[in-house]
């Protein structure tokens, strides 16, 4: 195999051989212990003291799909970052976040960034939606032998599906497994709680403005009953991470937008502390 | 039993230079120069698929000419060195010199140690913030590099049409302008050459997007830029109009 040291000067073969257009199986050959799966997992458990990233959550609507993270990590009963940021842009037209092992999670992520620009560029095209949500599964199942041991991560995939013009949401389990979600999800230590509030919020018509302002009433119920769910900050002015996927590309709203949407929520909650109710009948 | 001849160094490199500029003189051109907002690859290449102008990171690109398979192995090498690099580090530091560096370093030790040398010429270049701290880089088959201003020309006919850039080059044009240029310069392959937008690969480096900065520029939008007169201010429609064209498979 080649050394590392061959880097400065010429190509090593390596580089150069034909095979794959993936990025991991690459860095498997090159450098085996740059892939988070493939390191000696620890023997003893160890989770609690690590920081973990929280509540996730997205909603399609028509035209594309909006992502949403609170920003808070946690270390067993501490808050171990209040500013962290768990949504991130996949390639232009999708976006994955993560909860679980915020580490691990943002190494995850930033190897799938490279990964879909990596085929992009030597194949001349992008992956389609369902190539870039399996080769995301084959990454998370990696992982499995550190899921045992108390560091598993979970992330939330979504994209723009050009062929069908709508946005598509996969979500997945320490195991590998892939699923694709209808009209929203939510994954993460809050997610029930911010299930709740989606399926009572959603609409199949909403506007990209809407869906993000339900993916924001959406955490706050997930913060309002999950300690490790962090609210809308205001005094520090720390709002969610949400960003909107379109035929127009992946958009990570400004923090005026957000902080928008995050004020509008806590003010309505001061009347009503649970927040939109829905129609009974 | 036959005798080996003794073929001195100085021969053994003539002959295999000779015979890399024999290849890439078969081949047609490809021009890269700077305009105001970045810099702009050029290639006569009616081929959609097979491409001789690729992104390599997020300001880098590659232009090549002479034999498809052996700058095509290059440039996948190169993705690769670039990915990696930018994984392990940080995104700033992928850089054209560095890329330029070990191409030169493969391209040299493929010209001595094997008898068949590389029948490539590439560009590797850069866009920096502004046209000062751009960077162009042309290595030829024995892995020399130079350091290039302006513009370039390689492939068939280069002398030509590298003749045609140095009359018709202006520092800081506008795209319309650099492309009508670069067009221009690539027609003077041949006398009655006349090319057309389908038959061009174009695709720019442009320091005012966000991120990647690499763009192929689709049939219609070359087409607009030729269309339009000299007098015609082009910045208007430049920036937003590839963004929204420009994707890769059109």
């Amino acid at each position: 195999m080649a050394s590392h040291d061959s880097h400065a000067g010429r190509l090593p073969g390596l580089f150069s051989s034909p095979d794959s257009s993936s990025f991991t199986e690459f860095l498997g050959s090159y450098s085996p212990d740059l892939l988070p799966g493939r390191r000696p997992v620890p023997v003893s458990s160890a989770g609690a003291e690590i920081p973990h990233g929280t509540t996730i959550v997205a909603a399609a609507f028509p035209g594309g799909v909006v992502m949403a993270g609170d920003r808070r990590a946690t270390a067993g009963n501490m808050i171990a970052q209040r500013d962290i940021e768990k949504v991130f842009r996949a390639d232009e037209f999708s976006a994955i976040a993560i909860a679980g092992t915020a580490g691990i999670g943002v190494e995850m992520v930033r190897l799938f960034q490279v990964e879909l620009e990596h085929y992009e560029k030597r194949e001349g095209r992008t992956l389609s939606v369902e190539g870039k949500a399996n080769r995301l599964a084959t990454m998370v199942r990696q992982n499995l032998g550190l899921a045992m041991q108390g560091l598993a991560v979970v992330p939330l995939f979504a994209g723009y599906d050009e062929e069908r013009d709508a946005g598509r949401i996969f979500s997945y389990d320490p195991a590998g497994g892939r699923y694709e979600e209808r009209d929203f999800y939510s994954i993460g230590s809050g997610s029930v709680f911010a299930r709740g509030a989606l399926k009572k919020l959603y609409r199949a018509d909403l506007s990209a403005e809407d869906a993000a302002l339900v993916c924001v009433q959406a955490l706050y119920d997930a913060a309002d009953d999950d300690s490790a769910t962090g609210g809308p900050d205001l005094t520090r002015g720390i709002f969610p991470v949400v960003a909107v996927v379109t035929e127009d590309g992946y958009r990570r709203l400004g923090e005026d937008e957000v902080g928008g949407l995050a004020r509008a929520v806590v003010e309505g909650r001061y009347d009503s502390p649970g927040g939109p109710t829905a129609p009974l009948r | 039993m036959s005798m080996p001849f003794y073929v001195s160094p100085e021969q053994q490199m003539k002959d295999k230079a000779d015979y890399a500029r024999k290849g890439i003189s078969r081949g047609r051109s490809v021009v890269v120069l700077q305009y105001d907002d970045g810099i702009l690859f050029v290639a006569d290449n009616p081929s959609r698929a097979l491409h001789k102008i690729s992104e390599i990171y997020d300001r880098i690109a590659f232009a090549a000419v002479g034999k498809y398979n052996e700058f095509e192995n290059l440039r996948l090498g190169g993705v690769r060195y670039a990915d990696i690099n930018g994984y392990q580090y940080d995104r700033r530091d992928v850089t054209a010199r560095g890329l330029a560096n070990v191409y030169a370093q493969s391209l040299g030790t493929i010209f001595t140690e094997t008898n068949k040398p590389y029948e490539v010429e590439l560009v590797v270049a850069e866009v920096g913030e502004d046209a000062e701290t751009d960077q162009i880089y042309r290595l030829t088959f024995d892995g020399s590099v130079a350091d290039e201003h302006g513009y370039v020309a390689m492939g068939g006919q280069a002398d030509a049409v590298a003749q045609a850039l140095k009359d018709g080059y202006r520092e800081g044009s506008p795209l319309a302008e650099a492309l009508r240029t670069a067009v221009r310069a690539l027609e003077a392959q041949d006398s009655d050459r006349r090319l057309e937008a389908k038959s061009l690969e174009v695709a720019v480096l442009d320091r005012n997007r966000e991120h990647r900065l690499f763009r192929r520029l689709t049939a219609r939008r070359i087409e607009d830029l030729l269309g339009s007169s000299a007098s015609d201010p082009s910045e208007g429609s430049d920036g937003s109009g590839d963004a929204s064209e420009g994707s890769d498979e059109s």
